[in-house]
């Protein structure tokens, strides 16, 4: 057991304060070789992480690298250095801490490596770097502890298995290093507690005190919550009410689209001038850095964000979190509940703001499922194999390696531990060779196998492109977007390249809060210019979409099936009453389906109620059964409980399209053509290496040099169908995005009882869906026949119509 | 050269040049039914090779056959008797060296019993160890084919530029590889697999159309639309390889 030194005591003491339980048992564990504290925000749970590192350097001194801290967010590192070199100048201890990250400069960096702090503060993708260079053994000699911060958000990324497989490599140069993970309140600390500890190491969790619960409640507003849409703009006088009130207010919103439309409205009426900022991932970050320094300066009385605040970063003096859309996970309510009051034992304050009267439902059951504490979480599987072909080529880069000694270390990672040697074997020859079944280019591998055994670079000099390409966040191709006329134009933020290949110069678009006028694309940059006139389009923003859990959809049929609803608000009940009356009211063990026109369009909705994902699957499956029937499907829509599909053709008769083994032969075969399958498909050749991001000497190629990842996909999957990577894109899909696990469990608890509703107009249930974001299209016979209508259409319009 | 014979059947989208009666096929390829002449730019064979030599990243090493493939169908339906390919045949003179001796085989198979002609590209500047004439530019009056567009050219086909069209219709925007056709020229669609595109709004094409330009955009049928165009003056256009 190691004592709490005197010098430590004595900085508690003088400061009137007696250290956590929690942060003593975390001290009496300093040997342990993994421990994993779960522990509230404002628990002090950062210095119990930093405490055994604090005793040990306050006992013996150390002149090289003792602690390295990991967290998800180059922000935290940044404050945590903050937190931390005030208490260590108060005790006199002579520790020397920094941060490195993406935002450190190459200077810094440099020195860093030739001559460590005693604490390193960084990420999970600078420390990839790290042990990507040929020094790193000499960079980590007498390293001691590990902190992972936030452990249980990395946990739900590939960017904790990449974090992970460093660990194991960091294990490997310093046998004694041990572990510890602080994470917020999770369903299962068991799982986190395995991914931690070096397989099979033995991993404590401890729990620090959980606080009283927390103060939440659903805001009541005069205006009733709009039939359809995501914006809230209704809520707007109540927040801004609530605003004034409070001292600072997070303001948290789903997406970055639905955040840009809220703080435009939210400034619309800030008629008394309230200091109010935005902050999300796709902004500049300058910006994003003004909105940070203003929040620690308490300058701010509101921040419109999203999930990019989500993680413990000490902001000033946030007193209440309102939450502006239906949670969808009880789990990550419960974190951003967490957010508010950073003074232990006060309870944190929330309101949850319903966008529309589904949500009102959605907000009811997760407020039950709080007072309730059922938190809600799925488990993740084995560790994914794009990840480990990266961390081969980031320890090629680091030297010559030995295949077997990197398996034996590969395989103590916590997500990998059940990774076989033939899957690794396949891994490493993707690396080496590209794994194709036509053995090609022998001369050209990308690692060569030396005659004493070990793997080298073929290219020593690929080192440096393959460390500019490392990390696993998946940005979406962006484009910078730039305001227009003064050379050296201002940078606003960044949109999908998706997105600004619909732009026709003169289209609007909300950025930053501000409405702005599409000029044109020059290279890689939109150029726009201000205009507050027109109404705008929202641009769209890659962002997580999270699923409602199994258990929340649960709860709120269990709701629909009440006879009345005392529970919800007066519109609520009446909207779900009125939806009654014109329709039906979706129901456990059935299925509603309901078709009507809408905008030309035949539309048919199928209320599953199996999370955006597995409704997306559905759709998938439902539009290809279409196209087989000459329905010309166009395109659909998944929210978390329904699935909209809309066609030229109405849909009649829906039990055939929804029969099980035609969605099973569905899924076998879908896998061909679809946009979801090439999305995920590109996300994981361009983490496994087989994309280049970035080359050396800067910027992309002209255009039509390059070409899309899509054609690599369809080539793969015509003429080597069973390449790794097409094995990863559907062990992925099957995972995360397609989900088919849900849709069996909604046919078997359907068991074929479909109720078919076919109306003139759209229904109160329906009618959010159109205003979705994420309609997914699809290509088809339809396709070729807008196309001729259009090109008939211009070449009339043009006067060239028998030309 | 007028023999009278019939397309087998009507298989894309009809552009007349300089009083050529021309067929710009959905699948990138220009078919000239009265000389039996099938025209295809930019295959960029080799291009996977090439990549691994010069130490970027191994691509999957099927654009070569999949290329290959596609030309095959297109002459085997045209019934063609002879072939210009416009140049950037091969990703450069490597890799046509490179090229694998099955992949060899089945371009001499392709040669065998028409006439084929290797117009040089940026990237395969000199002849390669191929069958077929190799030339820098092929007069075929009224028509004349190189791989680089020359100012107020008449009667010119040309590839380079990898043009693709967008068109919105009223439910989405498609995009896709395009012929650019206007009273002097066309401007051919990229044929390889692994090749990208240039927007037709883009600057440097939207130079070199004439006014009454349209696109024929590829695909399971072929779509004849007004050229899209670039819109506002002052600015550059993107690069070109």
């Amino acid at each position: 057991m190691t004592a709490l030194p005197e010098i430590i005591a004595d900085w508690f003491h003088g400061r009137g304060w007696q250290p956590h339980p929690h942060q003593l048992a975390m001290l009496a564990r300093a040997q342990d070789a993994a421990t994993l504290l779960i522990a509230p925000t404002g628990g002090g749970k950062t210095m119990a992480g930093f405490l055994p590192t604090l005793a040990e350097l306050a006992a013996t001194p150390h002149d090289v690298l003792h602690t390295l801290y990991v967290s998800p967010l180059k922000a935290l590192a940044a404050d945590i250095k903050r937190n931390l070199t005030g208490p260590v100048a108060e005790m006199g201890l002579p520790i020397r801490i920094e941060d490195r990250t993406g935002d450190t400069s190459s200077t810094q960096k440099r020195r860093q490596r030739a001559d460590p702090p005693h604490i390193l503060l960084t990420t999970p993708e600078s420390l990839a770097l790290l042990i990507s260079y040929e020094d790193a053994p000499r960079i980590f000699a007498g390293l001691k502890r590990i902190v992972v911060d936030e452990i249980h958000a990395l946990a739900e990324s590939k960017r904790g298995d990449q974090l992970l497989l460093a660990l194991a490599r960091l294990q490997t140069l310093c046998p004694g290093l041990r572990r510890v993970g602080l994470s917020a309140t999770v369903e299962d600390p068991a799982a986190i507690a395995h991914l931690l500890a070096r397989h099979p190491d033995p991993c404590a969790i401890l729990h620090a005190d959980p606080g009283p619960p927390p103060d939440i409640a659903m805001l009541e507003t005069a205006e009733k919550p709009p039939w359809a849409g995501g914006g809230a703009a209704y809520a707007i006088p109540a927040v801004l009410e609530q605003v004034k009130r409070h001292t600072t207010t997070l303001i948290f919103h789903n997406t970055r689209a639905q955040a840009e439309i809220f703080f435009h409205n939210l400034w619309l009426a800030n008629d008394e001038s309230l200091p109010i900022g935005i902050h999300h991932g796709s902004l500049d970050r300058q910006q994003r850095l003004r909105v940070e320094a203003a929040m620690v300066r308490n300058e701010l009385r509101a921040i419109v964000c999203t999930g990019t605040l989500d993680l413990g970063i000490d902001w000033g003096d946030v007193d209440l979190i309102i939450q502006i859309g239906a949670p969808k996970n009880v789990k990550r309510l419960v974190q951003r509940i967490g957010r508010a009051n950073h003074r232990y034992n006060a309870p944190s304050k929330a309101l949850l703001v319903p966008a529309n009267r589904f949500e009102v439902v959605e907000c009811i059951a997760a407020l039950e499922a709080v007072r309730e504490g059922a938190l809600d979480g799925d488990p993740r599987g084995p560790g994914p194999r794009d990840v480990l072909c990266q961390h081969i080529l980031i320890t090629a880069c680091a030297g010559p390696f030995d295949a077997d000694a990197l398996y034996a270390e590969v395989v103590t990672a916590g997500p990998y531990t059940g990774l076989t040697r033939a899957e690794f074997d396949a891994c490493l020859d993707f690396c080496a060779t590209g794994g194709y079944a036509l053995a090609a280019y022998d001369r050209w591998r990308r690692l060569l196998h030396r005659p004493d055994g070990l793997w080298q670079l073929r290219d020593p000099r690929a080192a440096t492109t393959i460390r500019m390409n490392i990390g696993t966040i998946q940005d979406t191709d962006t484009l910078q977007v730039r305001l227009r006329r003064n050379r050296g134009n201002k940078p606003l933020g960044e949109i999908e390249e998706g997105f600004a290949a619909t732009l026709s110069p003169g289209d609007t678009f909300l950025i930053g809060g501000q409405i702005v006028k599409f000029e044109g694309l020059r290279e890689m940059t939109v150029e726009v210019s201000r205009d507050a006139r027109r109404k705008p389009r929202i641009a769209t923003f890659m962002g997580t979409k999270f699923a409602t859990s199994t258990q929340l959809s649960d709860r709120i049929l269990a709701m629909f099936a009440q006879a009345s609803w005392p529970q919800l608000p007066a519109h609520t009940a009446e909207w779900l009453a009125l939806q009654r009356e014109v329709s039906r009211l979706p129901r456990r063990g059935r299925l509603l389906v309901e078709s009507f026109p809408f905008d030309g369009r035949a539309h048919t909705g199928f209320y599953g109620f199996a999370g955006r994902n597995a409704q997306q699957t559905l759709g998938l499956l439902l539009t290809k059964r279409m196209e087989e029937l000459d329905l010309h499907p166009l395109g659909f829509v998944a929210t978390d409980y329904a699935t909209l599909v809309w066609g030229l053709d109405p849909v009649t008769n829906p039990a055939p399209l929804l029969a099980a083994d035609i969605l099973r032969e569905g899924l076998e075969t879908w896998l061909a053509g679809n946009a979801v399958m090439k999305r995920t498909f590109k996300a994981a050749a361009t983490i496994a290496g087989l994309i280049e991001r970035n080359r050396p000497g800067g910027r992309k190629n002209g255009r039509q040099a390059t070409f899309s990842s899509d054609i690599l996909y369809d080539t793969l999957l015509k003429y080597d169908p069973a390449h790794l990577l097409m094995q990863i894109t559907r062990e992925e899909a099957l995972r995360g995005l397609v989900d088919f696990g849900r849709i069996e469990e909604m046919l078997a608890r359907v068991g074929g009882r479909i109720d078919h509703v076919v109306l003139d107009r759209v229904t109160p249930l329906a009618a959010p869906m159109l205003l979705e974001m994420g309609r997914v299209p699809v290509s088809g016979a339809a396709e070729e026949r807008l196309l001729a209508e259009e090109a008939e259409r211009m070449l009339d319009a043009a006067g060239l119509a028998d030309a | 050269m007028r023999q009278g014979w019939q397309m087998p059947e009507r298989i894309g989208c009809d552009i007349t040049l300089c009083g050529a009666r021309l067929v710009a096929l959905g699948s990138g390829a220009l078919f000239w039914p009265d000389r039996r002449l099938l025209c295809v730019s930019d295959l960029h064979l080799g291009k996977s090779e090439r990549m691994a030599r010069r130490g970027g990243t191994i691509l999957p090493p099927y654009e070569t056959r999949d290329t290959l493939d596609r030309l095959a169908t297109d002459l085997e339906r045209t019934g063609a008797r002879m072939v210009v390919c416009l140049g950037d045949s091969f990703d450069d003179p490597g890799a046509a060296a490179a090229l694998r001796e099955d992949e060899r085989l089945w371009i001499a198979r392709l040669q065998a019993g028409r006439r084929w002609v290797w117009i040089e590209g940026n990237h395969d500047p000199g002849p390669v160890r191929l069958g077929g004439e190799h030339l820098a530019e092929l007069a075929a009056p009224p028509l004349v084919f190189r791989h680089i567009a020359q100012s107020s050219a008449k009667g010119e086909v040309s590839g380079h530029y990898h043009p693709k069209a967008a068109v919105r219709t009223r439910a989405r925007t498609v995009s896709r590889p395009a012929f650019l056709a206007d009273l002097g020229r066309i401007v051919m669609p990229a044929y390889g697999t692994y090749t990208g595109g240039l927007r037709s709004d883009d600057r440097a094409l939207d130079r070199l159309m004439g006014p009454e330009a349209v696109a024929v955009l590829t695909g399971p049928v072929p779509c004849r639309v007004p050229m899209p165009r670039f819109r506002h003056p002052g600015q550059d256009g993107g690069a070109t390889d």
